[in-house]
């Protein structure tokens, strides 16, 4: 009852906040002091004719550095809260050997549809990630867009061939090796340019071509592996956990 | 009074989120909650790139309905039978 009744009072107070949002919203018609900032000066300061990114990467940076810290963090933990679990059944397999042999048939394969369908598409899509986060800093996406393209890529392998075997050791390598760069530039933009994880510590270049915006696509390419990989490295941990008796 | 066609379609994008969120927290088999779930999202990517936000919408679609339904799969084939 009284659980009900706080369910009905939070229920109530959420109404009066969202209605209140929903009553006063009214539409921007002109940009923020530091929108209008960042829309004049963006492009001629660091050459990104994607704004969107030019903000994320450089203005923001930091925060971005948080979020890739924060993926990494849940990454970790994932990894430490499965490999625990897997332990403890190993155990339990060695007791219950007959179960784990009912119950072998987890992994069906894939449909020839599906498997065939991935042969295709996986190079394709891997490719299609790089793309996007080659060209963060000129069209739509970037680092995490493609970082997540490319473990939809994992995602189609791991469905199609779920005995397919992933390498743990080329994961942590490729991600510990990409966050690290990250914070190298970062760094190097402290002490060559005007900031932490300012772009400036490469020569502009030509505005729009694919190398330009100085740092943006280096930094852009090592979010992008180590989103790609730690997401991979999540999706294959919570299918091998899967070869245990259920 | 005529309503422009790009409102009209933010509407109805929007009331399918609408939806398929109120199945995924309905809907007793988890199996089709979880696939709700992800069309809620699949949704709401649409949604981002009518409104103009195609960077966002490429996370949505990958991570909010790929990524995360994938998981949530994993996670049900692990639990099963427990609900």
């Amino acid at each position: 009852m009284i659980k009900r009744l706080f369910i009905l009072m939070m229920l109530a107070v959420m109404a009066v906040i969202f209605l209140n949002l929903a009553g006063n919203y009214r539409e921007n018609t002109e940009l923020s002091r530091l929108g209008h900032y960042y829309a004049e000066n963006g492009p001629q300061e660091l050459g990104a004719p994607n704004l969107v990114t030019a903000v994320v990467v450089t203005y923001r940076g930091l925060d971005t550095l948080g979020e890739v810290t924060v993926l990494f963090i849940s990454a970790a933990g994932v990894g430490l809260l499965l490999r625990r679990t897997r332990r403890k059944q190993d155990d339990e397999d060695l007791e219950q050997g007959d179960r784990a042999e009912e119950t072998a048939g987890v992994h069906k394969p894939a449909s020839e549809i599906v498997e065939t369908a991935t042969e295709l598409l996986l190079p394709m899509v891997i490719l299609f990630g790089i793309y996007v986060f080659l060209n963060g800093h000129l069209s739509p996406g970037g680092g995490f867009q493609g970082g997540a393209i490319i473990a939809s890529g994992t995602m189609f392998l791991l469905l199609a061939l779920p005995e397919s075997h992933i390498s743990r050791l080329m994961i942590a390598v490729i991600e510990s090796l990409s966050g690290f760069s990250y914070v190298v530039v970062g760094v190097l933009g402290v002490l060559l340019a005007g900031g932490f994880l300012d772009n400036r510590i490469i020569d502009p270049g030509t505005y729009g071509a694919l190398f330009s915006a100085g740092a943006i696509p280096l930094i852009y390419v090592f979010v992008g592996l180590k989103v790609g990989f730690e997401l991979s490295a999540v999706l294959d941990r919570f299918r091998k956990e899967d070869t245990g008796p259920l | 009074m005529t309503v422009p066609v790009i409102t009209l379609l933010t509407i109805l994008l929007c009331s399918g989120i609408l939806i398929s969120g109120l199945l995924a927290v309905t809907l007793n088999n988890l199996l089709s909650a979880v696939i709700s779930a992800g069309l809620a999202s699949l949704f709401a990517s649409v949604v981002y790139v009518v409104l103009a936000a195609p960077d966002v919408a490429m996370t949505e679609a990958s991570i909010g309905s790929g990524l995360t339904t994938m998981i949530f799969l994993y996670a049900i084939r692990k639990t099963r039978g427990e609900d």
